[in-house]
Order: structure tokens, then sequence, then C-alpha cells
């Protein structure tokens, strides 16, 4: 039995400590933003937070996660109280087919907890493990220009991890 | 008479001085230039060669910069120095150098006013190129895009801060220029040897260095520290489990990837890359000339190497996993290390997808990681590293990738994958000092982390 607590909640999951967390959130937890795209680390549609850092869900084991804080597309808001990350996506209409674009908010939202206004060197750089297939990266580029205005003043550098 | 004593000493440390600084004193080249048309293009295709072996763009280029226009942080036990603007513009870059300035700079460390250079730029080993080939690298250079942008002072410790340290330096390690031919070797076997030691310059990583930063030369290419990462040894000195033949060599320095060694990674990566635009003769002859350090004795080296493909295979097929009870079964003892037995359930989650695959892959295959030099060094630094870095081909272009996992993993998991790697996958002893290595990373500011 691992304790996990994703998105301030603390859930107690029974599964093999070497399951990937990928498969505990869509699985077991019904939480079904981060996609399942390559198992390899190689596209980023699994990103999550973990104490505020992107990481691949798909690469990452459970047993690695007690005490931990996951974050996922759920925790930063609702279809009816968009956070501003999500705000600033469907704002832009970052969205193709919209199979990496959790990912894509999830390595934005680090990416503006730890730098509130990015240059757009630092946005490419930090969004390039991320692959969008359909060709929105301009989009999505300035989704995540629009989030780091919208967010400037909203929230503290690195908000305190809920535990 | 004690002041007598005194004012002798006095005397005697002046007129040291005095002949130091006569010695180390060297005037200002005057100004010079040729415009760029009339070099030969041939001559100039030929210094581009060069510089792709010298790595010249590395250090000469900074991230997000324009070619060779400088401001590379190189970090040295005593500060940090930045590569400077090599262009030639003709008031922040080189283009006021004459040829003969040019040369002095290569061979002497001084720069065309007479400033001495500090070591980080490796004159030590290009005083061994030949006339020709300065030539060639000078026409190189002076036929880039110029760049006006004024080259960042250095940022070192005392003493190291005036540059004549730099002169009291060379008279205490600069020794030697050019490279004595051995005629009992081939002729591929001298132009690999002068190519290595030379334009080169892989023992300003590979050999390891004194107190004062100069390579110990009676330790030649036993491994030393390049940029945060441990250079391995070459040749006998290598940890590489399977021996480095010739072939694995050349296409490791010609491809990017050995199947009995793996990939490049760290700052050889781009070192590998220029490459690409070397002739293939060039690399041949210093993978002929690499493999060749240290005089193995070829018997047992094909011994060695049946060996270690053995033992890697015998590792790449055994299923990791806390119970043991995945597919082929090999369950840890029962005596095993807990922190074997906690990084062996990590490895299993994080590392197994691509490193124990037993399918297909959609990626190239990563070697097996009981041949892996990282895995069998003797201490965990390249191990480290790339478990928190990953492996990243340059920005907009195709290449062997591993994600990093930074982030993924807390110190304290690392470690444990760490001694589970090191106790699954090779013969080595466990590594002592896995925690003290990754703090001191952890200290260091890495290039993925900085804000271009």
């Amino acid at each position: 039995m691992i304790e996990l607590n994703v998105n301030g909640e603390t859930h107690r999951v029974d599964v093999d400590p070497r399951t990937p967390l990928l498969y505990v959130l869509r699985n077991d937890l019904k939480l079904n933003a981060a996609k399942f795209g390559c198992g390899l680390g190689q596209c980023g549609a699994c990103t999550v937070l973990i104490d505020h850092s992107p990481v691949f869900s798909c690469l990452t084991p459970i047993s690695v996660l007690e005490g931990r804080y996951v974050r996922t597309v759920e925790g930063l808001g609702s279809a009816d109280k968009p956070g501003p990350v999500q705000k600033a996506f469907i704002d832009e209409q970052a969205a193709q087919c919209g199979y990496c674009i959790p990912g894509m908010m999830m390595r934005a939202q680090a990416l503006l907890e730890r730098t509130a206004s990015p240059s757009d060197a630092q946005i490419r750089q930090a969004m390039a493990p991320n692959l969008c297939r359909c060709g929105t990266q301009m989009r999505i580029l300035r989704a995540v220009k629009r989030a780091a205005k919208a967010m400037v003043g909203e929230l503290t550098p690195v908000r305190e991890a809920q535990k | 008479m004690l002041g007598r004593i005194i004012a002798g000493l006095v005397v005697a440390i002046a007129v040291a001085f005095g002949a130091f600084y006569a010695w180390a004193w060297h005037g200002e080249i005057a100004p010079a230039s040729t415009p760029a048309a009339l070099f030969d293009p041939g001559v100039v295709a030929k210094g581009a060669k060069l510089a792709a072996i010298g790595n010249c763009g590395t250090c000469h280029t900074q991230a997000g910069g324009k070619p060779y226009a400088g401001g590379f942080p190189v970090e040295t036990p005593f500060g940090t120095v930045y590569g400077s603007n090599i262009t030639p513009d003709p008031e922040t870059g080189i283009g006021s150098w004459s040829q003969a300035a040019f040369q002095r700079a290569l061979r002497e460390g001084v720069s065309r006013r007479g400033d001495h250079l500090y070591p980080a730029f490796p004159y030590d080993h290009f005083r061994h190129m030949s006339d020709g080939d300065i030539a060639a690298l000078y026409a190189f250079m002076m036929t880039r895009q110029p760049v006006a942008l004024k080259s960042r002072e250095p940022e070192l410790t005392f003493p190291m801060n005036i540059r004549l340290s730099a002169a009291a330096w060379k008279l205490i390690f600069l020794r030697g220029g050019g490279i004595a031919r051995d005629t009992a070797k081939s002729e591929e076997w001298n132009r690999g040897a002068y190519l290595v030691a030379g334009i080169g310059h892989c023992g300003s990583c590979h050999t390891p260095r004194n107190a004062f930063g100069a390579e110990k030369k009676s330790d030649e290419f036993a491994g030393g520290m390049g940029e945060g990462w441990r250079a391995p040894g070459l040749g006998s000195k290598s940890p590489a489990p399977a021996p480095w033949t010739q072939a694995q060599l050349y296409t490791y320095l010609r491809d990017g990837f050995a199947d009995q060694h793996g990939v490049p990674a760290g700052p050889m990566q781009p070192v590998v890359r220029n490459l690409q635009k070397a002739d293939d003769a060039d690399v041949r002859a210093m993978a002929t000339y690499i493999s060749t350090l240290g005089n193995q004795d070829r018997a047992l080296a094909d011994r060695n190497l049946r060996d270690a493909l053995d033992f890697a295979h015998a590792r790449a097929v055994r299923v990791p996993g806390a119970t043991g009870s995945a597919t082929t079964g090999s369950s840890p003892p029962a005596n095993a290390d807990p922190a074997a037995t906690a990084g062996a359930a990590i490895f299993a989650g994080a590392c197994a997808t691509c490193h124990r695959s037993g399918g297909g892959l959609p990626i190239a295959r990563p070697v097996a990681l009981g041949l892996s030099t990282a895995v069998n060094a003797p201490e965990p630094t390249g191990f480290v590293r790339t478990v928190l870095d990953g492996i990243h081909p340059p920005p907009d272009e195709a290449g062997r990738f591993m994600p990093s996992f930074n982030g993924t993993l807390t110190d304290a998991q690392i470690i444990a994958l760490a001694t589970y790697v090191r106790a699954h996958y090779s013969r080595q002893p466990p590594w002592a000092n896995v925690a003290a290595t990754l703090s001191q990373i952890r200290r260091q500011p890495t290039a993925a982390m900085e804000a271009p």
C-alpha cells in the first residue's frame, strides 16, 4: 500500500511499487489528463509535477513518491473555473488534437512558478522536452506568454507544497 | 649584518623578478589584416577541418551566441575563464591579428598586444601544430563572419587574476613543440599522434592535472575532468569493460555510437559532433593512435573483450525487481543491500523500459549497461551526471536521447539506484562516494538549468 498525494488529496493505492505513476493516475485514480504517448520519456504527453518539477510520469515508478506532492492538470483548475495556464491555452486555441496539451500545460506551469516573466528563449528551452505533432507550437508558445502575463502578481514564485 | 642580508635578499629577489619579467615580456605585434577574399579557398577548407577537430567553436561560442564570438564559461579550479571572441572583428575579435600574432598565440599563449593568455586556452597542445596547419586555421578564422562583441574578462582568484601568473605557469610547465615521428609506426599512427597531441588537445580533459592546473605528463591519458564531467582514461587506462579497438573508436568518433561502448555524453558530445566535419582519414588516424595507447597485449585485450561481452549479456537478460517474480526470474540474494533492493525497484520503473526492454524499441537501443564506461568508472560522476541531465541532442537537432531524471528522483533515490546499477552491471567495487559526488554536482549550475 502506497500513500500518494495528488493535487492536495491523499490517496492510498495498492499496486506493485514498480508501476508507473501515469498508470496509477489514469487507472486507479481516474485522473485522465496526463496521457500515454511513448512510454519512453521522449514525448512529454505524460508530464506532471512532482514537488514543483516537471517529470515524465510514464517513467516515474510509484515507489519514489512516498511523501512527495504530485500535481496534474486537474489541480490547475476545472472546465468551469480554468486556472491561468488553462485559460491562456483556451484563449490562444493552442490545441489541435490536444493530446500533448495537458503535458504542455504542466511544463508551462512549472516554468512560470520558477520564472515569473520568461523570455522567448527561456520558454522554448523549458518546453523543449514536450512534443506536439499537429504543429501548434507557435500557439503553445503564445499561450505560455499569455499565461505568464496573467500570472504576474497572482502567484508567489513557488507555491508552498500543500502537504 | 642582518641589514646586509635583508638588503642582499631584496636585491636578489629584484634581480630574479627582473629577469623573469624580461623573459615574460612580449611586445605588441602591429595590427594587420588581410581581406577575407584574399585567402585561398582550399586553405580555408583545410582550416575548417582543423577547427572541427580542435572543437574550437565550443569554447569560443556561448549558448545562443554567434559562432566564435566568445563568452562560453570554462570553469577551472581557479575560477572562470570565458572563451574569447575569435571572429575577425578588428575591435573586439582578432581581425587586427597578423598570422604571426595568431601563431604566437597558439604556440606561446600571448595575445597580439603582448598579454599572457591563460592555459584554459590549450596552447600547451596547439604549439605542436605545424606552420602550415596554423596558417590554414588562421585563414579559416579570418574568413568567418565578424561579430562585434567584447570578450568577457576572466573571473579568477588571486594570484591567478594577475596575468603574469600565466607567464610563471609557462616557465614551469610549457614544454616542447612539434611531435617527433615514430618511424617504427605507420603513417596513419603518426598522423593520429600529431592530431591528438596538437589541435585535438585530447589530453586537456583526458589527462589529470596537478595543483597548478598543468597536465601530469607522467600520467598522460589516465583520465581527468572537463566541464564538471569525468573524462575517462584512454587506451589501456580506459575504465570501459570492453577494451577499445580501433574499429570501435573510429565508429564512436565518426557516428557517435559504438555498440560495445554507447554514445558520447557531456562535453564529449560537441567533440564528436564537430568531428563529423573532419576528414575520414584523420578520424581514422586518431582512432588508430588512441587505441594503441598503453601498448595493450593483443591476446589479453581480446580475452577481456569476450569476457566483458559475456558478462554484459548475462546481466542484460536478467530482469530486475524486488521480488524476482517477473519473466526470467532472478531474485536478489537474501543478504542484498537494502539500497540495492530499493534501487532495483527504481530501475524497474524508471530505467528498464529502455535499458532492459526485451522486445523492439521505437528508438535506437542503448548499449548494454554492463559495457557502459559511466557504470564501470572508478567514481560515479558520469553515472550521476547522466541520470541528472540525461543525454540530449543539440537544440533543434535529432540525435540519441535519454530523459533527465532530475526532479523525478530524490538524492536518496539516485544513491539507491547507483548502488543497484553498480552492483548489478559492474564487477567493480561499489562506489564509496555517490552522496558526495551528488552534492558536489548539485552545487554546480548545469547548462540545462541556466537561463539562456
